[in-house]
């Protein structure tokens, strides 16, 4: 239990109210009491999510505007290009796009989505960083843009096959959103910024809103019968059957966006050979492993057996002896396939998809198979 | 006529001349959720009292079920192997663990009846 002092200062989201009138079991994550289930539990917000829609109150991560001082969006977007190995010039106006903060050492400081919004880009960060990620725009950016971060807004995920027509109820304009399409709209005539996305490996919008109208908003979409309150429980469960990295967990300042095997989220013109290849921190060595390969690699991991297979469990080549290859950094049940799933890094030579490995899981090692990410098939809207 | 006994850790013991079957309480199970996985001790294992004899796993996460005994394992529920989530549908029925052959019934001394462990959990 945490003493009453630890207790005060975790900070609340505008939902935190209603999450205890859901019935919420509340518990601390990155500074925050979240709700980590609902009275349903995991195992019924994981499938309702999959099966119709589920609304997950994610206020507690970042929402920052960079504005460009000269007035022109490209300026900003070409400034933000110093600190990441994504083309954000190329994001066009009402786009979003996935990105991650490099550190000198090619490793990940945090991942993040940038939107452009016509006149700045929107950034959305995770919770446990946003403090540094400020600090860390401030001093590599103010010279060309404001930096602002917009703490009077929640943000409010609607994930799931039924999202669509539940906001198309709220937001006119919604079902023609195509996935990583972001901008203002109004929702039940608040002024919010939508964008199709999620965590989830669903179909979803993120709804940033005021925070004062939050709980009136949240409370609308949940009046609607087939959405259910999600906590963080299955929101992990969820994104792990995505194959969705979690910060502080399958990234970090450790890894590169190559060993992660987020390849796909650095476009040609960043690249060796690209029309503003490097110029980010960390470029010589990411590009090396662009152009040369890494020694490792993440990884997703199915399970023979039933028992799941956790973050920190050692990963070897062979059923008995030998030194561990590699090292689980998520895994769980997931509940959507009724099996465990886990990801971790090996080698790349282990990376090949069917290579045979042995978790080390209470002194016994389990048999798992290297095996494509996601687990579950995802169903965007593009 | 069995006694039900309750640990401080959540598990319950119905004792029926020198033999136990332990299980985890409702309350226990309420706790950790919905359960996906339960590893069983194996058959004629000796556990020492406060050993970890079994897990538990939820989605979120694994706990230990500690032997709240001394003595031999002499048999185990399989059907929790096909069906975890009969220790979230019947924690203290159909979702027992395992059956041992208590050593020294003296250890039941510090355990709780059903109206301390109440007092326990409330």
């Amino acid at each position: 239990m945490l003493a009453r002092d630890d207790q005060d200062s975790l900070k609340n989201t505008p939902l935190h109210g209603l999450h205890v009138s859901l019935g919420g079991k509340m518990v601390p994550f990155a500074g925050y009491d979240m709700p980590v289930q609902y009275p349903a539990g995991v195992l019924k917000e994981h499938l309702h999510t999959r099966s119709s829609a589920g609304l997950f109150d994610v206020s507690h991560m970042g929402q920052l505007a960079l504005r460009p001082k000269s007035g022109n969006v490209e300026d900003a977007a070409r400034a933000l290009e110093r600190l990441v190995p994504q083309d954000i010039v190329a994001i066009a106006p009402g786009r979003q796009r996935y990105a991650q903060f490099t550190n000198p050492d090619g490793g990940i400081l945090d991942d993040l989505v940038v939107a452009n919004f016509g006149d700045h880009l929107f950034l959305v960060v995770n919770a446990a960083c946003k403090a540094e990620d400020e600090a860390h725009l401030r001093a590599h950016l103010s010279g060309d843009c404001i930096i602002e971060h917009l703490q009077d807004r929640a943000l409010i995920a609607l994930q799931g096959p039924k999202a669509e027509g539940v906001l198309a109820k709220l937001c006119a304009e919604a079902p023609a959103m195509k996935f990583m399409d972001a901008g203002p709209h109004k929702v039940a005539g608040l002024d919010c910024f939508v964008s199709r996305s999620g965590y989830t490996g669903e179909d979803g919008f993120e709804i940033s809103v005021p925070a004062a109208d939050a709980e009136r908003l949240a409370k609308t979409l949940l009046d609607n019968p087939d959405v259910m309150p999600i906590g963080l429980g299955a929101r992990d469960s969820l994104r792990l059957e995505a194959g969705l990295c979690l910060y502080g967990h399958d990234i970090d300042t450790a890894t590169t966006p190559v060993e992660a095997a987020l390849e796909w989220s650095v476009q040609k013109s960043r690249r060796s050979g690209g029309a503003r290849a490097g110029g980010f921190p960390g470029a010589e060595k990411i590009l090396a492993h662009f152009d040369n390969g890494a020694s490792r690699r993440r990884v997703g991991l199915r399970a023979e057996g039933r028992a799941p297979v956790r973050e920190g469990a050692l990963l070897f080549a062979d059923v008995a002896g030998g030194e561990p290859i590699g090292k689980v950094t998520s895994g769980g049940f997931g509940p959507s396939l009724s099996a465990p799933v886990a990801m971790g890094y090996v080698p790349t030579a282990s990376s090949v998809l069917d290579t045979k490995l042995f978790a080390e899981v209470r002194g016994q090692r389990l048999p798992l198979t290297v095996a494509a990410m996601p687990f579950v098939k995802n169903t965007y809207k593009r | 006529m069995t006694t039900t006994l309750y640990t401080s850790d959540h598990e319950w013991l119905a004792i029926d001349g020198d033999v136990a079957t332990v299980g985890i309480t409702d309350y226990a199970q309420s706790q950790l959720g919905d359960v996906v996985f339960v590893e069983l001790p194996k058959v004629g294992r000796s556990l020492k009292k406060a050993e970890a004899a079994a897990v538990v796993e939820s989605v979120k996460a694994a706990s230990d079920v500690y032997a709240p005994v001394t003595g031999e394992v002499l048999e185990t529920n399989d059907a929790l192997a096909a069906e975890p989530a009969l220790v979230n549908s019947d924690a203290q029925g159909k979702a027992w663990f395992f059956k041992i052959k208590m050593a020294d019934k003296s250890e039941l001394g510090g355990l709780m009846d059903e109206a301390a462990y109440k007092a326990h959990t409330a």
